[in-house]
């Protein structure tokens, strides 16, 4: 085991599958040289030669387009969008090609990518360096939709992605690149050093995907989150000393609907809590599945907390962020309810 | 016989192919060497008449317009168009925007904004573009074009306030530091994400071509970002309907880490990108004031005229950071700046005045000394409001405002929650 960033970890998932399978090519904005503006590729360009990690012009539907191109020749591109809140240009490519070549071809053609995007806010990055789309994805019949929380599962579920037959969207939590982050922006900022999930195998392992983990364990409310979230429903429920179950989605899309199901079944109550906006978010679709499947169960409406429905404000980030006192005030009203 | 295959080469072994990947021609620790940049003499490249058949200019878009050489005079068929004062008034506003670079970078060190991005050596490109612009044109401005604010009068102050997303921000704390938005100073909302911005430039000057007015608009984009869709799209739209529309490429030679030459491609010159479309393109050299200026007000005149579209690449060099999120030291040689053969855009402008007699290096610190003044004291008044982490900051329903014209009842409910 070593101690590992998630930036590391993600460097290390790529470098371990691209010295496995030569089929892994890496490439996108600044990921060449510099290795990345987050430093997620550094070093790859040197171990692996330009041809496999290299910089690209700036057009994401080009770097989607042409690792489409590539997968169909039959490498597997493991690319990087810079930030999420660019990937919208490369959205045709990703929905109506990438998603859906499999189908469309009966299987002549394939897309085993991976797009890899820094998402979610928390560093004052603004409206165009914030955003968190997943719901712009699971909405997408073909993709999968990954999003981890601390460097273990990065790493782990980079590498089951990257060797993963079908596209998957490999959605990263900036704000916990260096370090889990509980919504507390007041207090110093905490490093990976020492969390148990800081420490990652050096070599080959895979997460799978479509697997949830139950986080904290407890037996009054079901808290469902996922990425920086994660950190903030735990923080939020130790400081409101209710008894929350943390799940950890991981990924979702395959939905691990079984571990959902079963802790709310236990818990009778439900919490959904992300980061992006409310309407018509992914928790629209928790709250569904939760409600279709767990509604004899249920003593309290399920309740989602995320971002409101404004675009990502810079002055106001903190009071736009779903922190611990939001999530720890709702879970309060839960209980009472 | 074949399968319909190519027979001749049906027998014969093929060499395995092999992909090209560009690389700049030094990385750190190297010597900088720009002596693949062709540098034409101050003053040799033609000026045709604004109204030119574009094929039979195609030559402008692989060499380099320049008027100062290098002993301060201005010379050639670009020369000539701007006075004294005028010349004195547009080195103040590059001076003042350096000074302003300085201040808010020092601003953001000491944690008083998120995030700020200079332009530093690239001064002259927006400051002397801004003169050749009427009242009601409107510029689609990337996040490296401050200098139209500066140089249109602009008050600095309120550049600040948006900057420290203090209470007076004009933009309500709502935008990254830097993305200013000035309707009434002709400088389009800037989004943040890259090229977008461009097209839009070509649908302003649409509509005031069918609205039969007499506004122009003039598009921004990098270097890097020419390589977007939307600047392909910008280019064809403004082909066909011939906008008024003047298409700006500020060529700093890097796009973050990436050298210009990853966005380039084969194309020779970014304003070659322009050829294809029939578009006139010319390159210029982006750190003489003058030239900038002549060659500004050139594409501004077909574009008046109704002749069409103009695109200009402006050959200059990014001496700072991208921003204050990046470190150029990790991609690019150090001295890389200083070996730049286009010089620095203050001083060739202030040695052009002195040698036409209408400037001193006494001056020329007076000057200096007046402008940090100036600089300073509207610091102090945007401190006065407040800074990203301190004194007065926007409201926490001017987050909830502005969504809509009229804010919906789901969003009165989520204020409400917020309980603001």
């Amino acid at each position: 085991m070593t101690r590992m960033t998630m930036v590391e970890a993600i460097r290390s998932a790529i470098d371990v599958s691209m010295a496995r399978d030569d089929e892994v090519v890496v490439f996108g904005e600044d990921v060449g040289y510099f290795g990345g503006v987050f430093r997620c590729t550094q070093g790859l360009q040197q171990t692996y030669g330009r041809t496999r990690c290299f910089d690209v012009p700036i057009n994401e539907s080009g770097i989607v387009g042409v690792a489409i191109g590539m997968a169909a020749y039959g490498l597997k591109p493991c690319v990087e969008i810079q930030f999420a809140d660019y990937m919208y240009p490369a959205y045709d490519q990703i929905t109506q090609e990438a998603a859906r070549l499999r189908y469309r071809s009966n299987g002549q053609f394939t897309c085993p990518i991976t797009i890899r995007m820094p998402t979610g806010g928390g560093i004052f990055g603004g409206q165009t360096h914030s955003q968190s789309p997943e719901a712009l994805f699971t909405h997408v019949c073909g993709l999968q939709v990954v999003v981890p929380s601390n460097p273990y599962d990065a790493k782990g579920l980079l590498i089951a992605s990257i060797e993963n037959p079908d596209p998957v969207i490999f959605l990263e939590p900036k704000r916990l690149y260096n370090g889990p982050f509980d919504g507390h922006h007041d207090r110093p900022v905490t490093s990976w050093a020492g969390h148990l999930l800081g420490e990652v195998p050096s070599d080959h392992y895979t997460v799978p995907l479509g697997k949830a983990v139950v986080r904290r364990p407890g037996s009054a409310v079901t808290v469902l989150a996922y990425g920086t979230m994660v950190h903030v429903a735990e923080a939020a429920a130790q400081e409101a000393g209710i008894d929350a179950e943390v799940v950890d989605l991981r990924t979702l899309l395959p939905l691990d609907l079984e571990t959902i199901v079963a802790s709310v079944q236990k818990t009778s109550r439900c919490m959904v809590v992300h980061e992006a906006t409310l309407t018509s978010g992914f928790g629209a679709e928790l709250v569904t599945l939760v409600q279709e499947h767990c509604f004899y169960h249920l003593e309290a409406p399920v309740v989602r907390v995320a971002g409101w429905d404004t675009p990502y404000p810079h002055a106001q980030e903190w009071d736009y962020f779903p922190g611990p006192a939001r999530v720890g005030q709702a879970l309060r009203e839960m209980m009472e309810a | 016989m074949t399968d319909g295959h190519n027979a001749d080469l049906a027998h014969e072994p093929l060499a395995p192919l092999s992909l090209h990947v560009p690389e700049p021609e030094v990385r750190p620790g190297g010597k900088p060497d720009f002596s693949a940049v062709a540098i034409p003499e101050a003053g040799s490249v033609r000026r045709p008449p604004v109204d030119e058949n574009p094929e039979a200019m195609r030559d402008l878009a692989f060499s380099i317009i320049r008027v100062l050489n290098r002993e301060g005079d201005a010379v050639g068929p670009w020369a000539g168009a701007l006075s004294a004062d005028d010349l004195m008034q547009g080195l103040r506003h590059m001076m003042l925007l350096r000074t302003f670079d300085q201040r808010m970078l020092m601003a953001q060190r000491q944690g008083k904004t998120s995030f700020y991005m200079q332009h530093l050596g690239e001064e002259a490109v927006a400051c002397a573009f801004r003169k050749a612009l009427l009242p009601g044109d409107m510029n689609f401005p990337t996040y490296r074009q401050a200098g139209l604010l500066i140089a249109g009068g602009y008050p600095m102050v309120d550049m600040m306030n948006q900057i420290f997303s203090n209470d007076a921000d004009p933009l309500k704390g709502r935008q990254l530091p830097v993305m200013y938005s000035a309707r009434d100073h002709g400088f389009f909302s800037i989004s943040g994400n890259l090229a977008t911005q461009y097209v839009q430039a070509v649908g302003w000057a649409m509509a005031s071509a069918i609205k039969r007015d007499t506004k122009i608009a003039a598009a921004w984009i990098g270097d890097g970002s020419t390589a977007e869709n939307d600047f392909h799209a910008a280019l064809v739209f403004a082909s066909t309907y011939r906008a008024p529309v003047i298409l700006n490429i500020v060529n700093n030679q890097w796009a973050i880490s990436t050298f210009q030459g990853i966005a380039r491609g084969g194309s020779g010159t970014f304003a070659a990108r322009g050829l294809g479309f029939g578009l006139p393109s010319l390159r210029v050299d982006g750190n003489d004031y003058l030239a900038v200026h002549a060659v500004a007000n050139w594409a501004a005149e077909r574009a008046r005229r109704n002749i069409g579209p103009t695109l200009v690449e402006y050959v200059t060099y990014r001496v700072g950071a991208h921003s204050t999120s990046d470190d150029p030291s990790a991609y690019r040689p150090k001295e890389e700046s200083e070996a730049w053969p286009l010089g620095d855009p203050v001083i060739r402008l202030k040695n052009h005045l002195i040698r036409i007699g209408a400037w001193s290096d006494e001056r020329h610190v007076q000057m200096e000394a007046e402008i940090r003044d100036t600089v300073v004291a509207a610091q102090k008044e945007a401190e006065a409001h407040g800074t990203l982490h301190s004194g007065g900051r926007p409201s926490m329903r001017d987050m909830f405002e502005g969504v809509y014209e009229t804010m919906p009842a789901h969003l009165k409910r989520q204020r409400q929650q917020a309980g603001v």
